[in-house]
C-alpha cells in the first residue's frame, strides 16, 4: 500500500512536469531542422560575415573609394599589390584607387540590389499571385497570360533599352529588375493559393461573410509565407546575377559607384598586366555570397517543406 | 494536338506584337531626335531629312509603317548613327558567328549536360555521382561573365593554347573559349535535372518490372528510362535557349568575336536606337518562337499537357 501511493505521487509529480513543456509551432519545428543542415547555417554565418564586413569594414580602410594613390600609377602590377604597409589591404586598381573600400562599396551596391529586387518580387509577385488564384475564372486567366507574355519577353534586352534611354541610375536599375522579378513569384504564389483557397477556414471565412480582400491577406498570405521565404531567398542571388551581368557590360552602376559585377568586369580587363587581385577579391565575395544564399534557400526549403519529410 | 498549336500561337503574336510597340515607344520616348547634332541643322534640311526617314508622320503611322515593313519585308529600317548602312546590314554581320558560338554551346550544354546526368543517375553515389553535383552547384556561381575571364586566364595567360579573343573566320581554336563560357552553366543546370529526374525514373515500377523481366542494364536506361527522364530536361530547354541569347552579349563582349551581342552593347553606347531594336525585336523572335517550339514538342511527347 505504501509503496503504491509512493508511486502515485511520483506520477502525480510527473504529470505535473508534462504540463510545463510547451508546444511548438510550425516555425519552431522548421527552426530545428534548419540548424541541423550544417551547409546552411554555414552559410547564414558566412553571409553575416559578409554583411558585417560591408558595414564595419569602412572603418578600417585608410582610403576611400573615390581616392587615387598617384604612388601607385603606372605600376600598379609593382607598387598596387595588397599589402599593409600601403594601406591597400586588397591592393588597388589599375587607376590607383584603393580595392578594399571599392570591394566594401561593391558589396553594399550588389546585396542592396538584391535584397530590395527580391522585396518587390515578394510583395508585388505574392499580391498579384494571390488575387488571380483566389479568384479563378476570368480574371485568374488573364491576369496569367499576361504573366506568360511577359515572361516570353528577353528582359535582358528590355532592360539594357531601359537603361539606355532613360539614362543609368540605381533608381531605373531597381526599376527595370522590379518591373520582371516579380513574374515566377506571381505563377508559384497563384499555384499555392488554389490549394488552400479551397480549406476550411477559407470557406469558414466566406460563410461568416469576410470581404475577399482581407480572406486575401489574413488567411491566404499567412500560410503562403514558407513558400515565398523559400523563392525569395532564392530570388536575392539571381537578382544579384542580373545587376552583375548588366554591370559586367558597363551599362549598369555609374562610377564612382561599383558593383560586384562591374568590380569583375574591370579585373577581367587588367589580367593581362598581372593584377590578379582585381579579379580574385572581387570575385571571392561574388562566389561566397552568391553560394551561401543558394544553400540557405535550399536549407530553408528543406525545413519548411513538408512534402519532403 | 492542332488546338494547342493554335492556343500557343494564341499567346507568341500579341507578345511579339507587345515587343514592338514597347520598344516603338521606348525608342520615342529617347530625348532628342536622330539627327540632333551638335551643330544644328537648318530647319528646311532637318524637315527633309526628317520626310526621307518618314518622321514627320504620326507617331501612330509610323509604327504601323514600322511593324509591316518588320512583317512583311524583314526590314528593321536604317542605323541611327551609321547613315550608309541599315540595321539588317549590321545584323547581317554578326548573325553567323552568334549562330555558330550558340549553335555549338547549345549542342554541349544538351550532350555532355545529359550524359553526365544520366551516369550520375545510373551510378548513384559513386565518384562520378560527387563530381557530376559538385559541378552542377559550382556552376551556379559561375555565370558566364565570371567563366569567360577565368578561361582566358588559365588558356591563355598560363597555358598560352588558345587565343584570347577575336573570331578569325570561325576557326576551331576561336570558338573553344566562347563556347565552354556560354555553355558550363547551362550544361551543368541540364546534368542536374537529368540526373533528379532518371533517380526518380530508376525507382519506378516499370523499370522494376523490367528489371524483373531480365532486361539488360543497357536496355533497360536506353529504351525505358531516359524517354520520360527528359521530359523535365525538355522544359528546361526554353530558359536555357534565352540565357544562352542574352549570355552571347557577354561572351561577343568579352572575346571580342563580333556577334550580335556585341553589335547590342556597341549601339547602346551610341545610342543607336534603331539597332538597338532591331535586335531587340529579332532576339525576342527567336525567343518566342523557340519556346513555341518546346511547348509544342513536350506537348507533342506528353498528352497530359494538351489540356
Amino acid at each position: 500500500m505504501f509503496a503504491n501511493t509512493k508511486k502515485v505521487e511520483e506520477f502525480a509529480e510527473n504529470m505535473a512536469s508534462v504540463d510545463t513543456v510547451k508546444g511548438r509551432s510550425l516555425w519552431q519545428d522548421a527552426m530545428g531542422r534548419f540548424l541541423k543542415n550544417k551547409a546552411a547555417v554555414t552559410s547564414v554565418i558566412l553571409l553575416g560575415l559578409i554583411l558585417l564586413f560591408s558595414f564595419v569594414g569602412p572603418y578600417f580602410a585608410q582610403w576611400t573609394n573615390e581616392e587615387i594613390d598617384w604612388s601607385t600609377l603606372g605600376a600598379v602590377a609593382e607598387k598596387g599589390r595588397p599589402s599593409i604597409e600601403s594601406g591597400h589591404y586588397f591592393g588597388t586598381d589599375d587607376l590607383g584607387r584603393d580595392l578594399y573600400s571599392r570591394v566594401i562599396q561593391g558589396t553594399q551596391v550588389s546585396l542592396m540590389v538584391g535584397v530590395v529586387g527580391a522585396l518587390i518580387a515578394v510583395i508585388v509577385g505574392t499580391l498579384y499571385g494571390a488575387i488571380a488564384g483566389y479568384f479563378g475564372g476570368r480574371v485568374d486567366s488573364v491576369m496569367m497570360r499576361a504573366v506568360d507574355i511577359l515572361m516570353a519577353i528577353p528582359y535582358m534586352f528590355i532592360l539594357i533599352l531601359l537603361l539606355v534611354v532613360f539614362g543609368r541610375s540605381i533608381i531605373m536599375l531597381f526599376v527595370g529588375i522590379g518591373l520582371v522579378s516579380w513574374l515566377s513569384m506571381a505563377r508559384i504564389v497563384r499555384g499555392q493559393t488554389l490549394t488552400i483557397k479551397n480549406k476550411e477556414f477559407v470557406e469558414a471565412a466566406i460563410a461568416t461573410g469576410v470581404p475577399s480582400f482581407i480572406i486575401i491577406l489574413r488567411h491566404i498570405v499567412p500560410n503562403l509565407l514558407g513558400v515565398v521565404v523559400v523563392y525569395a531567398t532564392l530570388l536575392v542571388p539571381e537578382m544579384i546575377l542580373t545587376e552583375s551581368f548588366i554591370s559586367f557590360l558597363g551599362l549598369g552602376v555609374q562610377e564612382p559607384n561599383t558593383s560586384w559585377g562591374a568590380l569583375i568586369s574591370d579585373g577581367a580587363g587588367t589580367i593581362q598586366y598581372g593584377t590578379l587581385w582585381q579579379l580574385l577579391f572581387p570575385l571571392f565575395f561574388f562566389v561566397v555570397s552568391l553560394f551561401s544564399f543558394y544553400f540557405i534557400g535550399d536549407g530553408l526549403r528543406d525545413a519548411l517543406d513538408p512534402k519532403d519529410r | 494536338m492542332f488546338n494547342f498549336v493554335l492556343r500557343r500561337l494564341g499567346i507568341a503574336i500579341p507578345t511579339m506584337l507587345l515587343l514592338i510597340i514597347f520598344s516603338f515607344i521606348m525608342m520615342h520616348a529617347a530625348p532628342g531626335g536622330p539627327f540632333n547634332s551638335e551643330r544644328p541643322l537648318p530647319p528646311q534640311v532637318l524637315a527633309n531629312i526628317e520626310a526621307r526617314y518618314g518622321l514627320d508622320k504620326p507617331l501612330p503611322v509610323q509604327m504601323f509603317d514600322y511593324v509591316v515593313a518588320i512583317v512583311t519585308q524583314f526590314d528593321f529600317g536604317p542605323s541611327f548613327r551609321y547613315a550608309d548602312r541599315s540595321v539588317n546590314d549590321i545584323i547581317a554581320l554578326g548573325f553567323p558567328v552568334t549562330l555558330t558560338y550558340g549553335l555549338w554551346s547549345f549542342v554541349v550544354a544538351v550532350t555532355v549536360g545529359v550524359s553526365l546526368g544520366v551516369a550520375a543517375a545510373v551510378y548513384h553515389n559513386s565518384w562520378l555521382d560527387y563530381l557530376a553535383v559538385g559541378v552542377s552547384i559550382g556552376a551556379q556561381v559561375l555565370p558566364n561573365f565570371v567563366m569567360a575571364p577565368i578561361l582566358v586566364l588559365v588558356f591563355t595567360l598560363w597555358l598560352g593554347l588558345l587565343p584570347g579573343g577575336g573570331w578569325n573566320g570561325g576557326q576551331w581554336n576561336h570558338v573553344i573559349m566562347p563556347v565552354i563560357a556560354l555553355s558550363t552553366s547551362y550544361m551543368a543546370n541540364i546534368a542536374r535535372i537529368t540526373r533528379s529526374s532518371m533517380l526518380e525514373v530508376l525507382h519506378s515500377n516499370f523499370i522494376r518490372t523490367a528489371r524483373a523481366k531480365g532486361l539488360p542494364q543497357r536496355r533497360i536506361i536506353w529504351t525505358h528510362a531516359l524517354k520520360p527522364s527528359l521530359l523535365p530536361v525538355i522544359s528546361y530547354l526554353g530558359p536555357a535557349f534565352v540565357g544562352m541569347i542574352t549570355g552571347s552579349v557577354v561572351v561577343d563582349v568579352y572575346f571580342s568575336t563580333g556577334g550580335i551581342g556585341q553589335l547590342f552593347v556597341n549601339s547602346a553606347l551610341t545610342r543607336d536606337y534603331s539597332v538597338m531594336m532591331g535586335i531587340t525585336i529579332l532576339f525576342g523572335a527567336l525567343t518566342i518562337f523557340f519556346n513555341m517550339v518546346v511547348d509544342v514538342l513536350y506537348a507533342w511527347i506528353d498528352p497530359k499537357i494538351r489540356l
